[in-house]
């Protein structure tokens, strides 16, 4: 008897769809343009500075138009959203062994929420906002 | 639960059924079984099998989670067989082969590639340190069991790869359960073989093509968590990357 296996086709554009966790880990993905975006909007800013006073100015008021606070805010909520979704995984990545247990994860997430916050302080305070 | 145990109910499979001879491609076929209150779905299978059609094919060894051949798809999730309760379906239950394998007949997968990534992995122990019968076993202490213990209970399901995307799309991927396994040596404290192994692994068909969805993690029915001993390969991989070229001065 020779074997004549069947292959089902895999969805390359619509695969994500399937179940809930592949949705759940597209939004992870695709929350880090929104970052890369506003990367790309800082390094424009720094160009600004080094191009004059004016330019600067001009950048800013820029920044200020409705269309640049929608998208900054959208981008704040997508940066949370993809560093929770990656500060809850990390512990998989660095599990710590004491003795024979392991940390839990909620420790190790934590102290990655912690360095966040404090480093998070640190930037605001540095420039003077706080 | 309060219900009978022994209590029947009529309950709808719809089992996809191919056979090679026969058919050009797989499709549906529905059955009504009469299901106890206490089964699994492989006793509905077996039940089946037995009574309404003994045409149908699928893998089952020991009805007891730890053979790792009943592996099919419930209503499109990766589950044994074995371990899925009955009542906790309501209506039509739908049963396929496991995702992004080919399919031999009905619900048998077809397992060769698998088992060719395995071998390639080297998954048994490979001494570190050579001894005679005379210097006695290898010892190890709890701690350096807990080390592994966790990777060691793969019962090579396969539940993983069907749940991968990832192997779905790019089937050379070596995918979470080999690579699990590979780690599983590379973490034992009396294993030497960790070189041989990232030949294989710390590759682009091994770790780097993992995205870390996690939903190997999520279905695997030993929680041996595929998802974290990928990632500790890829940390590990890393290290040693910067290790042998920022740092060829510091011995390994
Ligand atoms: S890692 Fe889990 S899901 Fe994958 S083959 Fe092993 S036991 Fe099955
Ligand atoms: S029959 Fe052995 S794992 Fe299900």
């Amino acid at each position: 008897m020779s074997r004549r296996p069947y292959l089902r086709e895999v969805s390359r554009t619509a695969w994500f769809f399937k179940r809930p966790r592949y949705l759940r880990y597209m939004a992870r993905e695709v929350t880090c343009i929104f970052i890369g975006i506003y990367t790309v909007i800082l390094l424009v800013g720094v160009y600004r500075l080094s191009q004059g006073r004016a330019e600067y100015e001009a950048f800013l008021m820029a920044l200020q138009r409705p269309a640049s606070v929608v998208f900054h805010v959208a981008a704040l909520a997508f940066a949370l959203y993809n560093s929770f979704t990656w500060f809850n995984v990390a512990p998989k990545a660095l599990p710590i062994q004491v003795g024979e247990e392991f940390l839990p994860d909620s420790v190790v997430a934590g102290g990655h929420y912690v360095v966040w916050v404090a480093l998070s302080l640190f930037i605001l305070f540095w420039a003077g906002v706080l | 639960m309060s219900e009978n145990r022994m209590a029947i109910r009529q309950v709808e499979l719809e089992v996809l059924r191919y056979n090679p001879e026969t058919d050009d491609e797989p499709k549906f076929q529905r059955y009504s079984v009469p299901c106890k209150n206490e089964w699994c779905i492989l006793d509905a299978l077996n039940y089946l099998k037995d009574n309404l059609d003994p045409t149908l094919s699928y893998r089952w060894s020991c009805h007891m989670q730890v053979c790792g051949s009943c592996g099919m798809m419930i209503n499109g999730e990766p589950k044994l067989a074995c371990k899925a309760m009955v009542r906790d379906y309501a209506g039509v239950i739908r049963i396929e082969p496991l995702s992004h394998f080919p399919i031999e007949r009905d619900l048998v997968a077809v397992a060769d590639d698998f088992m060719a990534k395995l071998k390639r992995v080297k998954p048994y122990l490979i001494p570190g340190e050579k001894r005679s019968l005379a210097d006695g076993e290898y010892q190890q202490t709890p701690e350096q069991l807990a080390r592994y213990r966790k990777y060691a209970m793969c019962i090579n399901c396969m539940l993983c790869y069907a749940a991968c995307p990832e192997y779905g799309l790019t089937p050379k991927f070596i995918g979470p359960g080999a690579i699990s396994l590979a780690h599983r040596y590379n973490q034992d404290s009396r294993d030497g073989g960790r070189d041989l192994r990232q030949e294989e692994i710390a590759t682009n068909e091994g770790v780097w093509e993992c995205t870390f969805v996690g939903a190997c993690s999520e279905v695997c029915p030993k929680h041996v968590d595929p998802a974290s001993a990928l990632q500790q390969v890829k940390v590990a991989s890393t290290v040693d990357w910067y290790l042998e070229h920022f740092m060829s001065w510091v011995k390994k």
